[in-house]
């Protein structure tokens, strides 16, 4: 068997085309049906505004499937695209694009259903807020795609840029690190977020005179949220764009590659607990709204600390690219 | 290309070192989450008692943000003595 640059093109192109949708399709499948469900037991409990709580399923679930939708394209592109015979390394950065979009999707795909299944919910609870809980779920569930975005972003740099000026060896292991990275840390940010707007959707229709605080509250929550995906496009960033010498010895290519995968773990677990305070203090700043600047501190300093095991991945990253 | 015994030894403490501050972030940043949604939750039904759920909370994390601390001992370690 001849295998040359072309053949291990294509073997990357399909592999990746292959793993970005099928792990791309299933938080987007989850989040909807937990929308679906949410939105069966609304209309059980008020059937006589059963069109208004289908209409607010279909959106919050149209915007769900955005992150399978980023993930079909990614896929359609490995698999049909002309690439620019580069080398090896282009080989290796189409793997990557495909494991980044794979794994980014996942967690936006479940953290836009829980706003989406909230609001079907809150509509059957109080039908004259329906349009202010819709705002506020576009809004939750917009801020929950992000780290798919970023993660397409990332997949698309690993598709178009050119890489010949790069030499193999060390090279196949930033490329593919850098789709790890971003994609696994993506997935903690996008859960996160969506537990911070669920529990918002929730929150305004409970008490609908405290919105401005909820929205408020749940913006700042997510936004910290977003950091550890943040993190893991930083280091994809640094790993694209760095250029590292040659060398025969195995050890740098591995050691870039443990690059991406020490941040895109990392920020997994800090991304669902930056989450999970801002889903505790949104809840109840809607049934307290008085202490709203107490929880927004302290729903802060807990983030903050929850942070922290994120920003020791990025230092044991950096440690990893720069250092060693 | 031949690949030596050293340089191999060299990308498995690599590897190990990301993999342990990887996964091992991922316990703590939960943990800690779940500690600071508990707190707002205390916050919001007892609002007078702030300042010492501030304290507890922050307590709490501290514990369990060790498993986290060892972690970044152990690939440390794997990066630069072992």
């Amino acid at each position: 068997m001849d295998m040359n640059i072309l053949t291990a093109m294509k073997i990357a192109a399909f592999a990746g085309g292959g793993f970005a949708m099928g792990m791309g399709a299933i938080g987007a499948a989850i989040g909807e049906g937990y929308t679906a469900a949410r939105a069966n037991l609304a209309v059980s409990r008020n059937p006589k505004i059963s069109g208004d709580i289908f209409k607010n399923m279909l959106v919050g679930q149209a915007v769900a499937e955005s992150a399978s939708i980023f993930a079909l394209v990614i896929a359609i592109l490995l698999l049909f695209l002309e690439m620019p015979s580069g080398g090896y390394i282009q080989a290796a950065s189409l793997l990557g694009a495909g494991l980044c979009m794979g794994l980014g999707a996942l967690g936006s795909g479940i953290g836009s259903g829980f706003p989406a299944a909230e609001t079907c919910m809150g509509i059957a609870r109080q039908p004259m807020v329906s349009a202010r809980l819709t705002t506020n779920m576009l809004i939750g569930s917009a801020v929950c795609q992000t780290p798919a975005i970023l993660s397409m972003v990332v997949s698309l740099l690993l598709l178009f840029m050119q890489f010949e000026n790069i030499p193999f060896q060390p090279g196949w292991g930033a490329v593919i690190g850098a789709g790890l990275s971003t994609g696994l840390a993506a997935i903690g940010s996008g859960y996160g977020g969506g537990l911070a707007a669920g529990a918002s959707c929730e929150g305004v229709a409970r008490n609908p005179n405290t919105a401005g605080n909820v929205t408020t509250t749940m913006l700042v929550g997510q936004a910290v949220a977003q950091t550890a995906s943040i993190f893991g496009l930083l280091v994809s960033f640094i790993l694209i764009f760095k250029s590292f010498p040659e060398t025969r010895a195995l050890s740098p290519a591995i050691a870039l590659l443990s690059a991406g995968l020490c941040m895109g773990f990392g920020g997994i677990g800090p991304g669902i607990g930056n989450g999970q305070a801002a889903q505790g203090a949104v809840r109840w700043v809607a049934r307290n709204v008085h202490h709203a600047t107490d929880l927004m501190r302290i729903m802060l300093v807990g983030q903050a600390v929850s942070q922290s095991t994120a920003i020791y991945a990025m230092v044991v990253s950096l440690v990893l690219i720069f250092v060693v | 290309m031949a690949i030596e015994g050293a340089d191999l030894v060299k990308a498995a403490a690599f590897l190990g070192a990301g993999i342990s501050m990887g996964l091992g972030a991922i316990g703590p940043g939960v943990g800690e989450g779940m500690v600071a949604a508990k707190a707002c939750e205390a916050i919001g039904r007892n609002p007078k008692e702030a300042g010492l759920l501030t304290r507890t909370m922050l307590v709490g994390q501290a514990v369990s943000e060790s498993t986290g601390i060892y972690s970044l001992v152990i690939a440390l370690l794997l990066l630069f003595v072992v």
